[in-house]
């Protein structure tokens, strides 16, 4: 299908983007790589009447890294994680999620400003971004703020971002030495979107657990710490030989619905193995 | 803008450069690269599957990757260089890739052909050694419903070896 009709204005500067995107109201719409986007504008899911083309503004790109805080522009692109030296030093994470991102024509232009603000409950950089602790820093015609990752994804495709607001950058805590970090995902086929997902931090002490921070994608309504399993995998010996430590938990955090060719219970069975799985991995 | 009333098709200025010749058109703002490469250029190398991202037939390069044509718009090109399949068929690495292609019967219907060959073309100007399934993972954003890919991963093994020679 096509796109509805829409206009196309592309600032010059992210002060100029600001003001386009607050004269239009709640009409507009950033695009930067566009990936998720378009395919919603071509399949008429969504009819913006302005796209505001933030895809060419410096001041959006960029990475850094100082006093243990890892900076990304929001026009970062997927395979930009996997090239830049930074992430693979302080964040070794989403280097381990990306090359699951779509295929690398999708990783060549989508950018993690994007797929946060897309929030697509099975997408793996809004997972990471919580259990990495992150700071979204969003900007608009009235300034900047600050949202941590875990208050910005309110629901299925919602944030925390007001009219006229776009993501500016994310800022990342070093990971302190001694946590350990790791990530799984199961799709039907490799690049496909997520079935279930686990990203994963904690620490690792003489064959125990001592804390543990978990979050699912695909198969939750939004990315969120699950509490209930990050609880109960405190002082659990690892490697782990069973589910039997978290498997009462995960019931509270991991409430999947039927869909087309999968059950719900099998969604939650999925989970339950790959936190296994991942805890396991991160043991060396 | 205020209130945004839009009656017929917004329209945009484009300026970028095609196939190494310099582009200036004005395009429909909704009208994405693929549509616009075949039904405004009639360059039709570049074809049209699912349109949402999921089929890689419209693949193209832009700036010297490969993007998808459906989910890049046309206004989204402007500064920017944009090879299609009819621009480098007479480079030497496409040229190669098509030759092996042709002696592997790694084109069948010919449908994937032209976004798989410049999915493997991004992979093999990178010059590094892959095994099988490293190429079948570079491939992966690219369908094929004919070959069952054995003799596309076989071309594109075949050129690499060249190049390491």
């Amino acid at each position: 299908m096509k796109a509805r009709n829409f206009r196309y204005v592309r600032p010059a500067s992210l002060q100029e983007a600001y003001r386009m995107l607050a004269e239009a109201g709640g009409e507009a719409v950033p695009i930067a790589g566009g990936q998720s986007l378009l395919a919603g504008l071509n399949m008429r899911l969504s009819s913006p009447k302005v796209l505001v083309d933030i895809g060419n503004l410096a001041e959006l790109t960029g990475q850094s890294y100082a006093d243990g805080m890892v900076r990304l522009g929001a026009l970062t692109r997927h395979r930009d994680l996997l090239s830049s030296a930074i992430v693979r030093a302080h964040l070794p994470l989403l280097a381990e999620a990306a090359p699951h991102i779509g295929h690398i024509a999708i990783r060549n232009r989508g950018t993690i400003g994007g797929s946060l603000a897309y929030a697509d409950p099975a997408a793996e950089l809004p997972a990471c971004a919580v259990a990495l602790g992150a700071t979204l820093v969003l900007g608009s015609a009235k300034g900047e703020r600050q949202v941590k990752a875990e208050d910005f994804f309110k629901g299925l495709f919602e944030t925390d971002l007001r009219a006229g607001e776009l993501i500016v950058e994310v800022k990342f805590p070093e990971v302190p030495t001694g946590t350990s970090t790791g990530f799984a995902e199961l799709s039907r086929r490799h690049g496909d979107f997520a079935l279930v997902g686990v990203a994963a931090l904690a620490i690792l002490r003489a064959g125990d657990i001592e804390s543990a921070r978990i979050v699912y994608f695909g198969c939750v309504d939004r990315a969120r710490v699950a509490v209930s399993v990050s609880a109960a995998l405190s002082g659990v010996a690892v490697p782990l030989e069973d589910a039997s430590p978290y498997a009462a938990a995960i019931r509270n955090d991991v409430k999947p619905d039927d869909t087309p060719g999968l059950r719900a219970d099998t969604k939650l069975h999925m989970a339950t193995v790959l936190t296994r799985r991942v805890l396991n991995s991160m043991v060396e | 803008m205020g209130d945004v009333e839009l009656i017929g098709d917004e329209e945009v200025e484009v300026v970028a450069t095609l196939n190494g010749k310099p582009l200036k058109r004005r395009a429909k703002a909704r009208q994405h690269l693929a549509d616009f490469l075949r039904q405004e250029l009639e360059l039709t190398g570049t074809h049209l599957g699912c349109e949402h991202g999921i089929c890689g037939a419209c693949t193209v390069l832009i700036d010297g990757r490969t993007a998808r044509g459906c989910l890049t718009l046309t206004a989204q090109i402007s500064g920017k260089s944009v090879e299609t399949i009819e621009g480098l068929s007479d480079n030497g690495r496409l040229a190669e890739l098509q030759q092996e292609f042709i002696a592997r019967n790694a084109a069948q219907c010919g449908f994937c052909s032209s976004g798989m060959l410049l999915t493997a073309y991004e992979l093999v100007q990178g010059g590094e050694k892959l095994s099988r399934s490293e190429i079948r993972e570079h491939i992966s954003g690219n369908m094929c419903r004919c070959t069952g890919y054995h003799a596309i991963v076989d071309a594109i093994e075949a050129v690499l070896a060249k190049g390491l020679r």
